[in-house]
């Protein structure tokens, strides 16, 4: 789509997928973003790890459940799914409770992924 | 250095968009360009001309008109995150159905796509909000 330069982009995400619009809305940029061929990663910490619990239910809420969409973005080839390891253990998950695929990285392995990014969105 | 500016909070609110709006002002000070401000979630409340703060107060609203008249600035309010919060410009309001627009003077709407192109053709993104 826009040719030529591809830069590395990390989505930061670190808040739980209700109670605000952050997490929904970041799904939005990284989907919009995809058209643009870069080199996408995306980071889950903080409360964030909740987006990609597996079986939500939310239904009373009357908001939208948008979890399905973490296991559709493959097809947008956004595959580096990365986990804080002490956000789950904070929290008592682990990689199972999870619906997608992830690698767990702590906290050092993340600071390090930062360094190597070109841009950075943090939601 | 060439910069592209991303807003997450509304005004008043948040100091997120106060200290986008002095960074960005700091920035062209120093010779810095501005290629961009974003405005996204809340963040798109920066773009409606019927805000009426205090008169002893800032005008955030009008702040961000005159920053991009004076620069030339690139004020972009995501039409997605501006639909659901009820921010439109004549057209939006046309092709909505809606019976006014809200739009202040120097914003535009368009699309997430200018928030990753902003990204990809600046040196930095820096991001204002939680």
């Amino acid at each position: 789509m826009m040719g030529g330069e591809v830069k590395k982009f990390l989505y930061m995400n670190r808040k739980a997928p209700y109670g605000t619009v952050y997490a929904l809305e970041s799904l939005e940029v990284v989907l919009i973003g995809a058209a643009f061929e870069q080199d996408v990663t995306l980071v889950f910490l903080d409360d964030g790890v909740y987006q990609l619990i597996k079986g939500q239910d939310n239904s009373d809420s009357e908001m939208k459940n948008f979890s399905p969409t973490y296991r559709a973005l493959e097809m947008y080839d956004v595959e580096k799914l990365y986990v804080g390891k002490e956000a789950l253990e904070m929290r008592g998950l682990t990689e199972e409770d999870l619906l997608v695929d992830v690698e767990v990285k702590t906290a050092d392995e993340i600071r390090d992924l930062m360094e190597e990014m070109d841009v950075v969105l943090s939601f | 250095m060439k910069f592209t500016v991303q807003v997450n909070e509304g005004p008043y609110q948040h100091q997120a968009s106060d200290s986008a709006y002095l960074f960005a002002k700091a920035a062209l000070e120093k010779g810095h360009e501005i290629y961009r401000i974003f405005f996204y979630h809340d963040g798109v409340n920066n773009g409606t001309r019927l805000t009426k703060p205090p008169q002893d107060d800032r005008n955030i609203v009008n702040r961000w008109s005159e920053l991009a008249e004076q620069h030339n600035l690139d004020l972009v309010i995501c039409v997605a995150a501006a639909q659901r919060r009820g921010i439109a410009d004549a057209d939006e309001a046309k092709r909505n159905g809606k019976d006014a627009d809200n739009i202040a003077p120097g914003f535009r709407i368009s699309g997430l796509g200018q928030l990753i192109e902003g990204g990809i053709q600046s040196d930095r993104l820096v991001v204002f909000g939680d």
